[in-house]
C-alpha cells in the first residue's frame, strides 16, 4: 500500500542528520530575556507589569489583547528592567518588547493544576490553556484556546496531531516523540477530551521510522493511531496533512473545523500537558539549533525571549564570513533574521544557520513555462500566471486566481529552474490585497 | 552579526534553465549520430551550422540590440538551431538556412520578447517558413546511404508519406519496412528519420524530468485511434496506424517540438487537449491536405491555441471541488 500523502509537493534534502540523534538538553538560564508582546497572529498582549516590578518564572506579565491573542508570562525570575522596541523579523517592523533581567534561580509561580484532566470540564481546560498563554508551536503561533473552542454549529470529528516535521533540518518534534512520549500522549488525550472526539491520528513522515515504531508501541490499546505519511514537503502544512490523513479537503477560504478536523502540533500537545498537569505557563519550549553553520547542532529546551546570539553561543558557530543567513525555523518557510541580537518567540522550533555554499544563489532568468511550479503546487494554483499578474499589479485578477489560497509553502520557488522568487511575490501581493480589502470596507 | 533580509525558501533545486537546455541538446545526440550515419557527414555539418548560427545570432541580438551587457548564453537558441537543422532536407544550401534561422530567431522568438515570451515554437516556425518559401528544396529527399558524388537525380527519392499520398499504402510499404522506419533507414528530414534514436533521447529527458510527458502520450494515442478508424475504412488509401506513427515528423514532432516548454500548455489537462489537437490536425492534413506531411503545421496551429487552453484548463484549486466543499 502506498503511504498517505497529498497532491503536488517537492522533495528537498532532509538535512536532519545534524541534530536527529541529539537528545534534548536544557540550556542554562539567560541573563536577560526580551519578550515580544505581539506574537505573529492576533492582537498584541497588554503589559500588566511596570519597570522595576519583581516577577517570578511563569508569572503573567501581559494580558491577551483580544480573543485571538495569548497571555504572556515571565520566562525567568527577576526584575522588569525596560520596555523597548525591537524589530520583528516576520514583519520587518519594530514592536514592543518587555525586558526582564534574571536574578538567581527559578522560582515558579504555577497555575492551577490537576492530576486527572478527565475531572475537568472542557470549558475549564480551555480556560486554563488560555491562562497559560499556549500558542501553536509548529511555527504559526495561533492561540491554542481558540482552536480548542469549537464554534457553535460545528462539531469536531477527528483530532490530527501534526508530527510530520516536513521542514528540512528541524528535529525537535521527532525528539519530543522519542523522549517525552507519555507527556505528549497525555497532552493528546487532554485535547481529545476537550474537543470531544473519540479518535486521534498522529501523522509522522516515514523518514522518522524510529519515531513511528516508538509511538506505535506507546499507543497500543488506546484510541490514538499512528499514521505513517509519505515524506514530502509540505506534508506538515495543516490542509495537506488533513488531506493526507482523512482524504478530505478543507474548503477554499474555510477552516479545518468546517470538515470536522482539528490539528495540533506535537510540541503544543506537550505544552498543554505541562499546563494542565504541572501548572506551567508557556515560557519554555523545544528548539533545534542546527544547520551547516553550527558547530555542535542539537535539540534544546530554551526560555522564550532568549536572544538568538545567546542560543548560538551555546552551540558555537563557524566563521562569520561563511555564514549566509540565520533563520527562525527551517529553510522552506523560515524567516531570515536581520541580525542575531533578536530574541526568540514562543513558536520558534528551530534556528537554522545556513552557510553560503548551501544557500541559493541562482541567477534569475525568464520563465520558460516549464510548468514545474504548477505541478508542485499543493493547492493547485498556477504560480507562473500569478507571478505575471503580481508583477503587473492586477490584484483583482490575482484574487480570482485564488491568490488568497496560497499557503506560502515555497515549493514553487524551490523548484523553479529560472530562479524566480514566486513565493515572495505572493506574500507581498497577499498583504496588498488584504490592505485593499480593509480600505474598501 | 548583520544579515541581508532574504526571502524564503532558503533552499532551491540545483536545476537551472541553462541546464534544461543543455539536457535537451544531450538528448538529441543519438538522433544526430544516426542521421550522420544514414546521410553522411554533410548532415552533421548542416545541423552544426544551424545550431551555431542560431546561437551567434541570438547572442548578437541580446548583447548588441537589447544591450544586455552581462548576458550569458542560455543555450535556448542552440536548441532552436539544432532542431531547425534536424528538420532540414539534405538538399538545403547554407544561405537557405541562414534565412530560415534568421526568421526563427528574429521574428518567432525576439519579436515576441525573447526567451519564454514566444507563442510559436521558433524551430517549427522556421521549418514552416522554409517549406513555404523553398518548397522544392525542402521536399527534395536523399536516399539513405546515397553516394553523394552521383547526380542529384539518382540519389533523390520520395518519402514514405509522399508515396502513400501518390500511390497508396501498398507501394509505400513495399519500398520501406517498419524496421527501416524504426531504425531510420528512410528518406526524410535529416533528424527525423530514426524513431529509435529519438526515443532514446526522449527517455533521457523523461529520466531527468525535463519534459511534459503527457503531450507525446496524448498525440500518439490520438494518432493511433484515428488512424485505426481510417485504416479500417480504407486500408490502401490511409495506411496503418503504425505507419503513421513512424513516418515523417510524427516522432520528432511529438517528442521534441510539441513538448517545447514555452509553447505548450501548463497543466496536464491542457497538455492532453493540446496533444489531441495536434494528432487530429496532423492526420487531417496527411489524409486530405495538399502536403503529404502535417505535423509541423498542426503544432504551429495548436501553439496559437495554447493561451486559450491555459485559460480554460486550469488545475482544480484545493478545497474547491464538490468533494471538498461539503
Amino acid at each position: 500500500m502506498g503511504l498517505l500523502t497529498f497532491k503536488g509537493g517537492v522533495h528537498p534534502p532532509h538535512k536532519k542528520k545534524f541534530s536527529e540523534n541529539e537528545a534534548i538538553k536544557i540550556l542554562p538560564l539567560p541573563e536577560k530575556v526580551y519578550v515580544y508582546t505581539a506574537h505573529s497572529i492576533g492582537a498584541p498582549a497588554k503589559p500588566i507589569v511596570e519597570v522595576g516590578d519583581k516577577v517570578k518564572t511563569g508569572q503573567k506579565i501581559a494580558e491577551a489583547g483580544g480573543f485571538i491573542s495569548a497571555n504572556l508570562h515571565s520566562p525567568v525570575t527577576g526584575t522588569v528592567v525596560e520596555f523597548t522596541k525591537l524589530v520583528n523579523a516576520a514583519s520587518g517592523l519594530k514592536s514592543d518588547v518587555i525586558v526582564i533581567e534574571r536574578e538567581g534561580e527559578d522560582q515558579w509561580e504555577l497555575l492551577e493544576k490537576t492530576d486527572d484532566h478527565t475531572k475537568l470540564k472542557p470549558e475549564e481546560i480551555v480556560a486554563r490553556v488560555k491562562e497559560a498563554g499556549i500558542v501553536g508551536l509548529g511555527g504559526a503561533m495561533f492561540p491554542s484556546h481558540v482552536k480548542l473552542s469549537i464554534p457553535k454549529g460545528k462539531k469536531a470529528e477527528s483530532l490530527i496531531i501534526n508530527a510530520a516535521e516536513c521542514e528540512p533540518y528541524i528535529t525537535i518534534d521527532y525528539r519530543m516523540m522519542l523522549e517525552k512520549t507519555s507527556e505528549v500522549l497525555k497532552g493528546i488525550e487532554i485535547i481529545m477530551h476537550t474537543i470531544g472526539v473519540e479518535k486521534a491520528y498522529v501523522g509522522i513522515e516515514d523518514n522518522k521510522s524510529k519515531a513511528i515504531s516508538h509511538m506505535k508501541e506507546a499507543v497500543k490499546n488506546s484510541s490514538i493511531e499512528i499514521v505513517p505519511l509519505k515524506t514530502k514537503y509540505p506534508q506538515g502544512a495543516e490542509k495537506q496533512l488533513i488531506n493526507a490523513v482523512t482524504g478530505k479537503e478543507v474548503p477554499s477560504g474555510g477552516l479545518p473545523i468546517d470538515i470536522g478536523a482539528v490539528v495540533f502540533n506535537v510540541s503544543t500537545a506537550y505544552a498543554i500537558y505541562d499546563a494542565i498537569y504541572n501548572g506551567k505557563a508557556l515560557v519554555e519550549s523545544g528548539i533545534s539549533l542546527t544547520g551547516e553553520g553550527v558547530k555542535k547542532p542539537g535539540n534544546f529546551w530554551f526560555r522564550v525571549g532568549t536572544k538568538v546570539s545567546e542560543l548560538l553561543d551555546y552551540v558555537g558557530i563557524i566563521e562569520e564570513d561563511k555564514i549566509d543567513r540565520v533563520l527562525y525555523g527551517g529553510p522552506m518557510m523560515g524567516i531570515s533574521l536581520p541580525d542575531t541580537e533578536l530574541p526568540t518567540f514562543k513558536g520558534n522550533n528551530a534556528i537554522t544557520v545556513m552557510t553560503k555554499d548551501v544557500a541559493p544563489n541562482k541567477e534569475t532568468m525568464p520563465c520558460i513555462r516549464c510548468s514545474s511550479c504548477v505541478s508542485v503546487c499543493p493547492i493547485g494554483l498556477q504560480p507562473y500566471l500569478m507571478k505575471k499578474l503580481a508583477d503587473t499589479r492586477k490584484y483583482d485578477d490575482l484574487t480570482n486566481n485564488n491568490l488568497m489560497d496560497c499557503i506560502e509553502c515555497g515549493a514553487c520557488s524551490y523548484t523553479c529552474p529560472s530562479g524566480i522568487d514566486l513565493t515572495k511575490s505572493f506574500k507581498t501581493a497577499k498583504k496588498v490585497v488584504r490592505a485593499m480589502k480593509q480600505r474598501r470596507g | 552579526m548583520k544579515f541581508k533580509n532574504l526571502s524564503a525558501p532558503h533552499l532551491r533545486t540545483k536545476d537551472t534553465t541553462r541546464q534544461v537546455m543543455i539536457d535537451v541538446l544531450i538528448s538529441l545526440t543519438p538522433a544526430i549520430a544516426v542521421s550522420t550515419w544514414v546521410f553522411g557527414l554533410r548532415a552533421l555539418y548542416i545541423m552544426m551550422f544551424s545550431m551555431i548560427s542560431a546561437e551567434v545570432l541570438d547572442f548578437f541580438i541580446v548583447r548588441v540590440l537589447k544591450k544586455q551587457k552581462n548576458y550569458k548564453p542560455d543555450f535556448s537558441a542552440s536548441v532552436t538551431g539544432l532542431l531547425f537543422g534536424m528538420n532540414m532536407s539534405m538538399a538545403v544550401h547554407w544561405w537557405h538556412m541562414l534565412i530560415g534561422i534568421a526568421f526563427a530567431i528574429i521574428v518567432a522568438k525576439h519579436a515576441f520578447g525573447g526567451l519564454g515570451q514566444n507563442i510559436f515554437n521558433p524551430a517549427e516556425i522556421g521549418r514552416v517558413f522554409m517549406l513555404i518559401s523553398f518548397p522544392t528544396v525542402m521536399t527534395t529527399w536523399y536516399k539513405p546511404f546515397a553516394n553523394m558524388s552521383a547526380s542529384v537525380d539518382t540519389i533523390t527519392t520520395a518519402t514514405p508519406l509522399a508515396l502513400l499520398k501518390e500511390y497508396g499504402a501498398n507501394k509505400s510499404l513495399s519500398n520501406f519496412s517498419y524496421m527501416d522506419m524504426f531504425l531510420g533507414k528512410i528518406p526524410g528530414s535529416i533528424g527525423e528519420v530514426s524513431a529509435l534514436a529519438l526515443l532514446i533521447g526522449f527517455a533521457y529527458l523523461v529520466y531527468k524530468k525535463r519534459i511534459k510527458l503527457m503531450i507525446p502520450i496524448s498525440i500518439f494515442s490520438t494518432v493511433l485511434i484515428i488512424s485505426s478508424i481510417f485504416y479500417f475504412v480504407n486500408p490502401t488509401r490511409f495506411g496503418t496506424p503504425l505507419f503513421h506513427l513512424l513516418a515523417g515528423g510524427m516522432i520528432i514532432g511529438a517528442l521534441f517540438m510539441a513538448t517545447d516548454m514555452v509553447t505548450s500548455p501548463m497543466t496536464i489537462k491542457g497538455q492532453i487537449v493540446f496533444g489531441i489537437g495536434i494528432g487530429v490536425i496532423a492526420l487531417t492534413i496527411r489524409y486530405f491536405g495538399a502536403y503529404p506531411e502535417g505535423v509541423s503545421f498542426s503544432i504551429v496551429i495548436m501553439n496559437a491555441l495554447v493561451p486559450l487552453i491555459d485559460l480554460w484548463m486550469k488545475p482544480r484549486v484545493f478545497g474547491t471541488s464538490k468533494k471538498g466543499a461539503k
